[in-house]
């Protein structure tokens, strides 16, 4: 029964983000028959982290492609496919070692469309966990948002919620451009709610477009991808404490929607921002520089504030890996200071 | 008798004073085809190879002639347009692999695909580029092939994929683009060619792997013009023999300069691919007159009576040429008039490169996405914003 969860949609109950993520790509290899997926072990194995569970099954050899370990390979190869008219979906285990293959996603798609004049167009998805997972140390644990986001010609998405991988992974797939979708591994077990709209075949979220989770008055707190979740949590608690937080899940890195930030913070006065990777050139000092640039500003009663990653290789120890990943305390801390409670 | 016709029309277009095509010349005055015998390839996991012998009909040898000449006169105007600083940045130059490009583009199908490296004006001409259109994109003007957006190593045209910037890059979108062709069953199959220097990437490496477990219809081709930039084959690889080191992968080595010696092994090469069996590897064994590029004058590293023996030996206009004369397929003076055409056409599209307006600034933030609806870049501060469409 649990390898048939993935496929199988049912009313109302609750879908992990695996699940969700493997609905999104089932339903679109299923829409499209030049969408396959490729990777290591995504196909006999049911994906390193089964979130590709079943789809072998179901689609077989010819659009679940099992890789040897040549990322370079292997994504360049998905970057050929998709300049000849397919839709591939690349997975890396972990971004981390996407950066074996980061010549093929930047120079071979990201830049190809502009560089041919608008004449040949990559139309393929980059996906994977990002990010710090738990204990497994400096080489496994970088974010890549920043990286990624650094670059014109991609879209990068970071989903936090069960919706959100759904609905991205479907409009990444859709989308005729390289999309890099930054999954989260300690997210992939959450179950989350799927509202009735998110268990259509044909559920999109806009890439491009923030939500905004909770409303708020006095400070906006901004992020992506598992901080959300803590957000949340530290915006539950201050609510105890009469101070009324408005948590912006960005959902999209690249093209990055400052609008709704700007619109949050001349409402509220305050900022934070708040990302697992590292802090310098990372996305919140993008969100506080655009935030500087625009409208906003005028109305800051205290400068912006980021909540980061620490400026470490990511530490084996519990104790050293627990402060060196933004914790709900941090969250809590950032903000009272920034309201200078 | 042939010989005494091919003396009576010479002697006839002397005295008419007129260049030869508007004599008016018997057509038995030229034989039809002629048989030629080319070079055997080495072989490496495969029993049998390309035939030793082919024919060439006059028709396809006039064709291949003004290609490679083509190829030639625009190569050598893009050197002569580098040095008047028209042309900027990168310029790589295959002049005296003419052969390459013109041979492997009679042994495919036009629906078949090609993707190379960075020294790619050549076979963007074969592939169908105009040379107006390759020029116009050196020059960096609006009505480039790539509007001006791309430069020399990123021209595009259907079924070529460029034009690759970053060495060896290539191989794995090659491979990638012949899965393409087994996914979707139409029996195309995908030329991937690299260089010596990009042969010794690990990502051609896992390129052929893949591509032989997949059985993906890929032609890898080395072209081996004996130089990565300034390091000789021999100071670069351990192993020399391009065509074996697909391992796994069969492979045949070849004469690159001669036009008909590619096409044979590029038909065998297709065919074999084509059929099913899988990926294959050729060696094009073939030589750069240029330096690596406009910055390279090409005699720290080699001689230059190396390179004056090859433009001596084995110029491959020069050996399609003497031959088809020889066979009386064509005559010097035929030959001379289609020089004399091309000349004029790249002359004209020289013109045009230099006169077409560059692409307009308003263009700057164009073709960033795909299919997207209009959205603003950022120039170079936050008050710049240029209008991006698709």
């Amino acid at each position: 029964m649990a390898a048939v969860s993935g496929l199988v949609r049912r009313p109302l109950e609750q879908v992990t983000v695996r699940d969700a993520i493997n609905q999104g790509m089932d339903e679109e290899l299923e829409r499209d028959e030049k969408v396959f997926l490729l990777g290591e072990e995504v196909a006999q194995y049911d994906g390193a982290y089964k979130v590709s569970r079943g789809l072998w099954k179901k689609y077989g050899d010819k659009r679940i492609i099992d890789t040897p370990i040549s990322e370079m390979g292997f994504a360049g190869i998905a970057v050929g496919a998709a300049m000849a008219g397919l839709r591939p979906i690349c997975e890396f285990m972990t971004f981390n070692f996407s950066m074996q293959a980061i010549d093929q996603v930047i120079n071979s798609a990201a830049k190809t469309y502009y560089m041919s004049g608008g004449f040949q167009s990559v139309p393929i998805v980059f996906r994977g966990p990002n990010g710090a997972s738990a204990g497994v140390a400096a080489q496994h644990s970088q974010c890549f948002a920043a990286w990624y986001g650094h670059c014109p010609g991609l879209k990068v998405v970071s989903p936090w919620n069960s919706e959100d991988a759904k609905g991205l992974i479907k409009s990444a797939i859709r989308d005729n451009n390289p999309v890099v979708v930054l999954e989260n591994e300690l997210m992939y077990g959450v179950p989350f709610e799927f509202s009735s709209e998110a268990q259509s075949k044909d559920f999109l979220i806009p890439i491009g477009k923030a939500k905004i989770e909770r409303q708020g008055t006095h400070i906006t707190v901004v992020s992506h991808s598992r901080p959300v979740g803590h957000c949340l949590e530290a915006a539950t608690v201050l609510s105890k404490e009469g101070i009324e937080c408005e948590v912006i899940n960005m959902r999209t890195i690249r093209p990055m929607d400052i609008e709704t930030i700007e619109a949050s913070v001349m409402k509220t006065n305050h900022l934070v921002t708040v990302e697992g990777g590292w802090p310098q050139f990372g996305v919140g000092a993008e969100i506080c520089a655009r935030i500087m640039e625009g409208p906003a500003f005028n109305f800051l009663d205290a400068p912006a504030v980021r909540v980061t990653g620490a400026d470490v290789p990511m530490p084996y120890a519990k104790i050293l890996e627990d402060n060196s990943v933004p914790q709900v305390k941090d969250i809590i801390f950032a903000i009272k200071k920034t309201l200078n409670i | 008798m042939r010989k005494m016709l091919a003396a009576v029309s010479r002697v006839l277009s002397r005295a008419a004073q007129k260049p030869a095509s508007r004599v008016l010349v018997a057509s038995c005055n030229y034989s039809k085809d002629a048989t030629f015998e080319i070079k055997k390839c080495d072989l490496y996991g495969l029993e049998k190879g390309p035939p030793v012998t082919t024919v060439l009909t006059r028709e396809d040898g006039l064709k291949y002639y003004r290609m490679m000449l083509t190829v030639r006169r625009m190569e050598l105007k893009a050197d002569q347009l580098y040095k008047q600083k028209f042309i900027r940045g990168f310029c790589h130059l295959c002049d005296g692999q003419e052969a390459c490009s013109v041979g492997l583009e009679a042994g495919i199908k036009p629906t078949d695909h090609v993707i190379t490296s960075y020294r790619a004006h050549g076979l963007c001409y074969t592939r169908g580029l105009s040379v107006r259109s390759i020029l116009a994109e050196l020059t960096g003007r609006r009505g480039g092939c790539a509007k001006g957006k791309g430069g020399s190593m990123h021209m595009y045209i259907k079924n070529f994929y460029g034009g690759n910037g970053i060495v060896g890059a290539q191989g794995p979108l090659g491979a990638g683009i012949a899965l393409a062709c087994k996914y979707k069953g139409n029996e195309e199959i995908c030329l991937t060619l690299y260089g010596d220097g990009a042969a010794n990437q690990g990502q051609i490496a896992e390129a052929h792997n893949m591509a032989a477990l997949w059985k993906l219809p890929c032609v890898f081709i080395c072209e081996n013009n004996l130089y990565g930039m300034g390091t000789s084959v021999k100071r670069a690889a351990a192993s020399t023999d391009y065509y074996k080191r697909g391992h796994f992968l069969p492979g045949l080595r070849v004469d690159g300069m001669d036009v008909l010696s590619v096409r044979e092994a590029t038909k065998f090469a297709a065919d074999y691919c084509r059929s099913g069996k899988g990926s294959i590897v050729m060696e094009l064994q073939t030589y750069r007159y240029h330096g690596h590029s406009m910055s390279d004058p090409g005699i720290s590293y080699r001689s230059r009576e190396e390179v004056q023996d090859m433009r001596r030996k084995s110029d491959p206009i020069m050996l399609l040429k003497d031959r088809m004369v020889n066979s009386n397929l064509a005559t010097i003076e035929e030959l001379k008039g289609i020089d004399v055409e091309v000349r004029k056409e790249i002359e004209d599209a020289a013109r045009f490169a230099t006169t077409d307006p560059e692409p307009p600034l308003e263009e700057l933030g164009h073709h960033i996405y795909c299919d997207n609806p209009p959205f603003e870049v950022r120039g170079v501060n936050q008050w710049i914003k240029f209008k991006s469409l698709s």
